[in-house]
């Protein structure tokens, strides 16, 4: 968090701007993964654990290639296994690597209630900054690609960081270093969109028509862009959402929910106020104990 | 001038029941003030109060738990003599009266009026709502029991309730300023018989006759 301090575009729950002076030299990056180009050797699952000092625990083997079957904690990618038929009745299988999107919009940083534990760098990188969380879920509740995990230790959200600090030096995420394919590369936004064109155009010639780039608008784009062969079932791609966005409950609740409901509270506290100080207190005189008192000498002499 | 010696009290509230109210009013404060702190980022400076972020996350449920139960308790005490009578709407429509400090004209009211009684069915409701919104919404124990599209559903109720049980909040806390002798029957437990006469006329004479049927001595 020393250079990336000050070039911060977007911060949880804070309502005044981030630090953000160095956001002039800083281009939108992007993770492209290519799964045309994935073999599912799950490279880039070890690079992760390695350079991010993850050990997730040993699971069981279930008969099926994922392994972890989900994302946890300490396992911020994963290699998810897809048995697809094509309308000609073959067999295909696809193979996507699952993890944080990067959102240009995310979900995540609108439902933290915990001012700075999660921002977005003016690359687009979004992290998670742990020392702030406060371990509510909300962030769960915000991702529209169920991506963020708690820990059952530490009670603290984890997620790929895209290898923020790899990044912020100059360097690829560990996940890309990795790949022995080339599915998986990294560079500028805009250079990466230009390499997916090449792709899809690709892929295209070689009969598969509804190849396409995932760079979903619904989220504002993301920093995290797939090349799919299949472009109009991304669900195919073991539920990857065709198109996300953030939950309009979620919209509502971190929107205007929030400041209107704190004025609403304002105004009926100052509602009283101003009754108070027009209308007065309701008091009772003495004229209504005497009343009181008569009616009691009354029922009490004729009962 | 022999008045005030002859002022005769009745009592309003049991201790149990003032003891119950407290303890959910502290809750209610605990409750909405940790909630708050994550409701608006210009609040989570109120976490600090209970102890840094994670702990006001960690308290917030129990202390909601908490107040829920108590207030279940009150409530039973409190049930019967807040249901709606015929003559209740008709003390509503005259609302503007109220607010104006004009009681005189309005019909008898019993131990409740329709204001108290509105309110505390506003209060079953919310707290019913809060404890099954906030259930979906507790991370630790209960929400990956239930789908995302429930959880992100029951934080927007979570938050609608609340704020609607606050707005609530304030009009009861300012009643109990506004109208004056009821504080005190909340703390000491009890009210001037003039107080009685003129706020709850209809509870005065029925506990009157009750006093005189029984046959116990006046004052």
């Amino acid at each position: 968090m020393a250079l990336e301090s000050q070039d911060i575009v977007r911060r949880s729950a804070t309502t005044t701007p981030p630090p953000q002076v160095r956001h002039a030299g800083a281009a939108p990056v992007a993770k492209l993964i290519d799964t045309s180009k994935c073999i599912g050797c799950k490279a880039c699952q070890v690079a992760c654990m390695e350079w991010n000092d993850l050990r997730d625990e040993v699971g069981t083997c279930t008969g099926v290639y994922e392994n972890p079957l989900d994302l946890t904690p300490s396992s911020w990618t994963l290699m998810r296994f897809a048995e697809h038929e094509t309308e000609a009745g073959d067999l295909e299988w696809l193979i996507r690597k699952d993890g944080c999107m990067h959102c240009a919009d995310p979900g995540c940083l609108k439902a933290c209630p915990a001012p700075g534990a999660i921002v977005q760098y003016a690359n687009g990188i979004v992290d998670f900054d742990s020392e702030h969380c406060i371990g509510c879920g909300y962030c769960i509740t915000g991702c529209p690609f169920n991506i963020p995990r708690i820990s059952e230790v530490d009670r603290k959200a984890y997620k790929c960081t895209l290898c923020s600090d790899r990044v912020a030096v100059g360097r690829e995420p560990a996940c890309v270093k990795a790949c022995p394919t080339g599915a998986l590369v990294f560079g500028t936004k805009d250079d990466m969109l230009e390499h997916a064109a090449e792709r899809v155009e690709d892929l295209q010639s070689r009969g598969f028509e509804n190849a396409g780039v995932y760079d979903p608008e619904g989220v504002g784009g993301t920093h995290v862009l797939y090349v799919l062969h299949h472009a109009d079932r991304a669900e195919a791609y073991s539920g990857l959402p065709q198109n996300p966005r953030i939950s309009p409950m979620v919209e509502l609740w971190k929107g205007i929910t929030k400041p209107l409901g704190l004025a609403g509270m304002l105004v009926a506290a100052f509602a009283g106020f101003l009754h108070y100080l027009r209308v007065g207190p309701n008091e009772v005189s003495d004229e209504d104990e005497r009343a009181a008192a008569r009616a009691i000498d009354e029922e009490m002499g004729n009962g | 001038m022999a008045e005030p010696e002859r002022r005769a009290m009745l009592e309003r509230y049991s201790a149990n029941v003032r003891t119950n109210h407290w303890i959910v009013a502290l809750l209610f404060v605990l409750a909405a003030l940790s909630g708050l702190a994550l409701f608006h980022p210009a609040l989570y400076w109120l976490s600090a109060l209970f102890g840094g972020g994670p702990w006001t996350r960690i308290l917030h449920p129990f202390v909601g738990v908490l107040m829920t139960i108590a207030f279940v308790l009150l409530a039973a005490a409190v049930f019967k003599d807040n249901l709606m009578e015929p003559r209740d709407w008709l003390w509503l429509r005259r609302f503007g009266d109220v607010l104006r400090n004009r009681e005189d004209e309005l019909p008898e009211v019993g131990r409740y009026n329709a204001g108290q009684k509105l309110i505390f069915f506003v209060f079953v409701v919310t707290l019913v709502g809060l404890l099954l919104s906030g259930i979906v919404i507790w991370r630790q124990y209960f929400s990956g029991l239930f789908p995302l599209g429930a959880v992100r559903f029951a934080s927007l109720a979570h938050a609608f309730f609340a704020f609607v049980l606050v707005i609530a909040i304030i009009v009861h806390v300012y009643a109990a300023i506004w109208v004056k002798g009821s504080l005190q029957a909340m703390i000491r437990g009890r009210v001037s018989a003039g107080w009685a006469f003129k706020h709850h006329r209809a509870w005065f004479r029925e506990r009157l006759s009750h006093a005189a049927s029984s046959r116990a001595r006046p004052d």
